[in-house]
């Protein structure tokens, strides 16, 4: 055997070519569905900065000749939902307050009952983790009415802390089962060194557990924020009439309009209402890939 | 006074049963290995005495207290695993004073025996490390600092090497043996499947097999009289040569008879004095075989020759059977040579064919 020293050794043969028309296609594919996706964004966003004179043109993926956010602050402060003319920001607080302690909620619960389930090895654990699962199959119209009989021989339907508990048991299947299977991967020798250490269940939890769950801690808001903020019966069944979340407000600003329909007004006030569903996708996508993909090599 | 005390253990895994009635008694400052093959209980067994895994039936006594169903921080002992178990988000000095610190010990007291302990493993220039920041070998010094901060009388150790290279585990397999020294009256618990750990760091070693334990001694006498004939071929690299042979009657004395080979066997020390024609296995280990001209057991050819540096093994063969032997490293031998073999009846173990205890 010879070992080559200096001297560069070029790769033989042709480069492969890096533009083939199966690369062509494949791209020409993406911007297609790329398109078609953003095509409804940028309809509404176009038609919420444009005048009713313009838009009764007919020309909707045109750009806005004269600019306007009139129908944007029409949309926060003052559209007609029914009888009140205050705009969507109410329900946008309203969403606000329901959306924060469900989702800090719902993530501690699953956290907790997935530590419980997968570390502590109580008895009869999967046969509860069997019984959780299929409450994430049952169809949740099934429960809304028992729910409401229930909450309002206990006095609280039709009030904050009742939609929060409501989010909350909801979301306790899917929780559960994603921090269940989250810590299932973590080595149980480390769960073994910290009893020996003179942890308990509480201490384990929130010193050795929850330090290692940043990724899962992120999927899991994304997926509450999200879930909760779109959520429409669920608020409008159980949050009261002085709760309703935003999406029931849009859903009455779009219906509610007497004589023409303000499409721009509709448009703004639909924009205002994704907000913060966007918002998150657009500051934790990256998280959000890296916590499935944790999840998915090491689980 | 005995430090560890297993007394008619069981334990099961639902309907699987492990242990049944299994005890073990450990003196205070002793060094036990738990030896065996994967699958054999050596983990359960350490958990159940770390109090990890509940027992269905028996008791466990460590420093003369009935801890059967006290908890794993309650029982003063100390553990080291072989996946380092380090909290991956504290720094090494969280990591060793976790456990103090869940005890409520005074920050002063803390700090010293950290700092000692980081002394005697030399690790203290690592401390403000984080675990993922640091070389397999290091995060193994780390644990076992973890269980030394702890001042637990009892220091539990499952497979504690298993996960290093070949050089790294010499090395902390001397540190080890090291610390036990120092530390004077700390009884020591280690399991391994590595005979090499178990024969160098043990005062006592459990040999054990199938969830049962097969011998309990020094690593001498495991390896000199070895109770069964699976220890013998556990124990020692290369392995000990089996002869499938019978016990002839010479007189009133026995030899040994395989073919035309035979080893008179008054130099062997019985446990119990067989009677003649009973089927045996003659166990020898390669460096007790004697290679010559002389020997007792001529018409072997040299088959294949292992040079190992300080010494070499020799397979040799007469047709029927192919013994190892080992020889000196400096001694010329060539494969095809013919050579006749020397056994010394002291030296050999014999085990009865059928149950294959030692005879
Ligand atoms: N949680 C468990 N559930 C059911 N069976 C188990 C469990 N843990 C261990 N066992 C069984 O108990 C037996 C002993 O296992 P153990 O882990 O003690 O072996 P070991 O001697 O430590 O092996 P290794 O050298 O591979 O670590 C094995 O047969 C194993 O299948
Ligand atoms: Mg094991």
């Amino acid at each position: 055997m010879r070992s080559r020293s200096g001297g560069s050794t070029e790769p033989q043969g042709r480069r492969p070519r890096r533009i083939t028309a199966g690369r062509i296609g494949l791209y020409a594919f993406l911007l297609t569905a790329a398109l078609f996706f953003l095509l409804p964004l940028w309809i509404m966003l176009v038609t919420s900065l444009k005048p009713m004179e313009e838009i009764r043109l007919g020309n909707i993926v045109a750009l806005p000749a004269a600019l306007t956010f009139e129908a944007w602050g029409k949309a926060w402060s003052s559209a007609c939902t029914g009888l009140a003319c205050d705009g969507i920001s109410v329900g946008f607080w309203n969403s606000v307050r329901i959306l924060v302690p469900s989702v800090i909620l719902s993530i501690a619960l699953g956290a907790v009952n997935g530590y419980a389930l997968s570390l502590w090895r109580i008895r009869g654990a999967n046969l509860l983790f069997g019984i959780l699962l299929m409450g994430a199959f049952i169809p949740y119209q099934v429960f809304l009415y028992p729910l409401v009989r229930i909450f309002s021989a206990v006095g609280v339907y039709n009030s904050l802390s009742c939609i929060v508990i409501v989010h909350a048991i909801f979301g306790l299947p899917t929780m559960t089962l994603l921090f269940r299977n989250y810590y299932a991967g973590i080595p149980a020798d480390l769960f073994k060194a910290a009893r020996v250490d003179g942890g308990g269940f509480w201490t384990i939890f929130l010193r050795v557990i929850l330090p290692m769950s940043t990724p899962m801690l992120v999927v899991a808001t994304i997926l509450q924020v999200t879930g909760i903020w779109n959520d429409f019966i669920l608020g409008l069944t159980f949050a009261g009439r002085e709760n309703l979340p935003m999406t029931v407000q849009l859903n009455n600003i779009v219906h509610s309009t007497q004589g023409e329909r303000a499409y721009n007004v509709d448009m703004a006030a639909t924009m205002l209402a994704a907000l913060v569903p966007l918002a998150v996708y657009f500051v934790s996508g990256r998280w959000f890939v890296r916590g499935i993909a944790a999840g998915a090599v090491k689980g | 006074m005995t430090a560890v005390s297993v007394r008619d253990v069981s334990i099961a895994f639902g309907m699987l049963r492990v242990f049944d009635g299994l005890s073990l008694d450990i003196e205070e400052g002793e060094f036990v290995v738990l030896l065996g093959p994967s699958g054999c209980g050596k983990s359960t067994l350490l958990n159940a005495i770390a109090g990890l895994l509940d027992v269905s039936a028996g008791q466990i006594w460590i420093d003369g207290r009935n801890v059967t169903w006290d908890e794993p921080k309650d029982r003063g002992i100390a553990m080291v695993f072989q996946s380092y178990a380090l909290y991956p988000r504290m720094s090494v000095r969280e990591n060793m004073s976790f456990g103090l610190r869940m005890a409520r010990t005074p920050k002063a007291e803390i700090d010293r025996r950290v700092t000692q302990a980081a002394d005697l493993l030399q690790i203290t220039h690592l401390l403000d490390r984080r675990p993922d920041q640091l070389s397999g070998g290091q995060r193994q010094r780390v644990a076992i600092g973890r269980a030394l901060v702890r001042d637990a009388g009892v220091f539990l150790f499952d497979e504690p090497l298993s996960n290093l290279d070949a050089k790294l585990r010499n090395e902390l397999r001397v540190e080890i043996k090291r610390l036990h020294a120092r530390l004077g009256k700390a009884t020591m618990i280690y399991v391994t499947h590595d005979q090499v750990e178990a024969m160098t760091l043990a005062d006592r070693i459990v040999v054990m097999k199938e969830q049962k334990v097969q011998q309990i001694g020094s690593p001498a006498e495991i390896y000199g009289r070895p109770s069964n004939l699976f220890v013998a071929g556990f124990i020692g690299s290369p392995q000990m040569n089996f002869v499938r042979g019978r016990l002839e009657a010479e007189g009133n004395r026995l030899a040994f008879a395989a073919g035309r080979h035979r080893l008179p066997l008054d130099a062997y020390a019985f446990s119990d004095r067989p009677e003649p024609g009973r089927e045996v296995v003659l166990g020898v280990r390669p460096e007790h075989v004697e290679p010559g001209a002389s020997g007792v057991w001529p018409g072997f050819t040299i088959d294949i020759v292992e040079p190992m540096g300080a010494d070499t093994v020799v397979w040799c063969s007469d047709g029927t059977e192919t013994i190892q032997v080992r020889t000196s490293g400096t001694r010329r031998v060539a494969p095809g040579e013919g050579l006749s073999l020397g056994l010394d009846a002291a030296q050999v173990s014999l085990f009865a064919a059928d149950t294959g205890e030692r005879l």
